[in-house]
């Protein structure tokens, strides 16, 4: 069987998980500067997917996509090291402001500039809104049926996919047909790590952008191999209806956003020696709430 | 038209837990709005089902009954729900942040050009103004969520675009029969003429439902572990004491990423909202993501060596110090005073 052509959906997201002290500012607001940015996790256990998916099918050929601010490329990188073989950054100040339903047009056009695809794997949501909906609405605007949450590639035949996929009492597994889009479960493989070999190869892959301002001893290294050179499209390289970009082309607004203020409640400080503790446990036994 | 949907999800005849919750704040929001409440249920056992919808308030309920649409898959639900939405142009629909709710909602949300916030824990009704067009809207949707890792929360309103749309996880609004005699319309849906045979091109070829093994939404007393537990080895601790009260072992989302638990543990907006009678946090610092998940907790215990953990603004009793010396201490003290 020939390799599938593979598409999958990244993100580059603030690291919300482990926010520090520095993470907040006086003023109660979020410190973005102070978070880390990172390849979204769901989608490194996408790209794990499309990679065994490659490693049951050679000729496989994986595009990673993603879309938002020039050091968005970090993520096209981070996936060539682990062994994408190409990546296209959609970058343009007429994509700020939108929410998934605007984002998953703007990919959908992408790709559908992108030419001929046999599967697109995306994680199941990012970790900065969790909303799990920019897979699904992609498949909807390219008019392709959908598998989320999948955790496990059962079988893979001409033209059909079996996936197990992960709900909430158990698991089904189901087969579609391709071309299809599936998102990808945290409980799934983890991604392989950095390929050394790779890591040489792409370590000064640019994109145009980034290659002006690079260090002019480099240049030529643009010219003699192509593959350093990352793809990178503004609005006016893909066909799109401006008013469904961007803010303008998002449904829902923010009406406001509220710092979070921890609403303190009359607390007993309770001293953590055999006494304390005693008495804690005592007073929780007469109350009836344990015991 | 106009009206409040939820989105109903059934198995077997049984209508899920999250969609009588989600029935009884649909009805608060229709009685708000001067509108009927609708239900759409989509399935292959629905004998009956309406005895179990009428007394949560259901004025019309739309039934789509066929052995295919069951068990769900995404495109016939979809093609479904749209054509229905097309035709009845609901202002609000609700549904349940399941793994159903959240492959389907955004599927329709596409195809219907409508905003759909996702997991929200408060909805609400009120005004917009925008002054920049100089427009005011009378009567939106408030879509309340945490966002940002749960730093801030945000207030979504779709000023323009309908049905405004919403998910919201299972356990967050409280269920209420509004009247056990209540009667509504039943409206039954001609399946044939929504669905087309390419809805059905995805095939379940397996399907084992197992019944959870941990049950920590019904558990009494929850002891809670987070990332602060250091280890997985760490939280062997937290499996004594709850044993030992007969409770269960819930955890943070950062203790979940860290491997130190199971996702059918962890607590909090994107896991499973608890009320137990006793909430024990151990190491957890209290993001408001967990703390919407337990806040409603009857008591809460907090066990952490930062004082200034943001938990312990909520919690009942604050003990500072190392989890793994004052569980012992807990486990030989409520074993000598309860004998």
């Amino acid at each position: 069987m020939e390799g599938l052509r593979i598409i999958v959906l990244a993100k580059q997201v603030p690291d919300t998980r482990n926010v520090g002290k520095d993470a907040m500012k006086a003023d109660g607001t979020v410190n973005r500067a102070a978070l880390p940015a990172i390849f979204n996790p769901e989608d490194l256990n996408a790209l794990e997917i499309a990679l065994y998916i490659k490693d049951q099918l050679p000729g496989t050929h994986i595009t990673l996509l993603t879309m938002g601010p020039g050091r968005a490329a970090d993520i096209i990188r981070e996936g060539f090291f682990r062994g994408a073989d190409d990546g296209i950054l959609l970058s343009d100040r007429a994509f700020a402001g939108s929410d998934t339903l605007a984002t998953s047009y703007a990919l959908s056009q992408a790709i559908r500039k992108m030419g001929k695809y046999d599967l697109i794997v995306a994680g199941r949501q990012a970790i900065d809104g969790d909303t799990a909906q920019v897979g699904p609405q992609v498949a909807e605007k390219l008019g392709l049926p959908q598998v989320t949450y999948v955790e496990e590639i059962v079988s893979i035949d001409p033209g059909k996919l079996t996936a197990k996929r992960r709900l909430e009492r158990g698991v089904e597994t189901v087969s579609a047909p391709l071309p299809l889009l599936i998102t990808v479960n945290g409980t799934a493989p983890d991604c392989r790590t950095r390929n050394a070999k790779l890591l040489m190869k792409y370590k000064h892959a640019k994109t145009v952008s980034e290659i002006q301002t690079a260090n002019e001893d480099y240049l030529h290294l643009y010219n003699d191999r192509p593959y350093l050179n990352i793809t990178e499209w503004s609005v006016s390289e893909i066909e799109t209806d401006p008013a469904q970009l961007g803010l303008a082309g998002s449904p829902t607004k923010v009406k406001k956003v509220d710092n979070v203020v921890l609403q303190a409640k009359d607390s007993r400080i309770i001293p953590s020696n055999e006494e304390g503790i005693e008495e804690l446990m005592i007073e929780l036994i007469s109350s009836h709430t344990i015991g | 038209m106009n009206n409040v949907f939820v989105y109903c999800e059934s198995e077997e005849g049984i209508v899920a837990e999250v969609s009588l919750e989600l029935l009884t704040k649909g009805r608060k929001l229709a009685d708000e709005l001067k509108c009927k409440l609708e239900a759409v249920v989509i399935g292959a056992h629905l004998k009956g089902v309406e005895q179990q919808l009428f007394p949560y308030g259901v004025d019309v309920l739309h039934l789509a009954e066929d052995p295919r649409l069951e068990p769900y898959r995404t495109l016939p639900h979809a093609s479904i729900l749209i054509d229905l939405f097309k035709a009845e142009k609901p202002q609000v629909a609700l549904l349940g942040a399941t793994t159903t709710g959240r492959d389907l909602g955004p599927r329709v949300s596409s195809a219907l050009h409508s905003g759909l916030t996702a997991d929200c824990t408060g909805l609400e009704i009120g005004d917009h103004e925008d002054k920049k067009a100089d427009v005011t809207y009378k009567n939106l949707l408030y879509q309340i969520r945490p966002a940002f890792g749960g730093n801030i929360i945000a207030t979504i309103i779709n000023p323009d675009h309908r049905p405004q749309m919403a998910t919201v996880r299972e356990g967050v609004m409280k269920k209420e029969i509004r009247d056990k005699n209540f009667k509504g319309r039943v409206n039954r849906l001609e399946v044939n003429k929504m669905v087309s045979p390419a809805d059905f091109v995805v095939e379940i070829v397996d399907r084992h439902m197992e019944k959870s093994k941990v049950n920590v939404k019904g558990a009494p007393i929850i002891v809670a572990g987070g990332y602060g537990m250091g280890s997985k080895e760490n939280f062997a601790l937290l499996y004594e004491l709850a044993e030992v009260l007969g409770g269960e072992v819930g955890a943070s989302r950062a203790a979940v990423d860290a491997g130190y638990a199971g996702h059918e543990r962890q607590i909090g907006q994107t896991g499973i909202t608890v009320r137990p009678k006793l909430y024990i946090a151990c190491g957890i610092s209290g993001q408001i993501q967990h703390r919407a998940g337990m806040e409603e907790s009857a008591q809460i215990i907090s066990i952490n060596t930062d004082p200034e953990a943001p938990i312990n603004a909520i919690a009942d009793y604050v003990i500072t110090g190392d989890v793994a010396e004052i569980i012992p201490k807990m486990i030989k003290y409520y074993k000598k005073n309860t004998k």
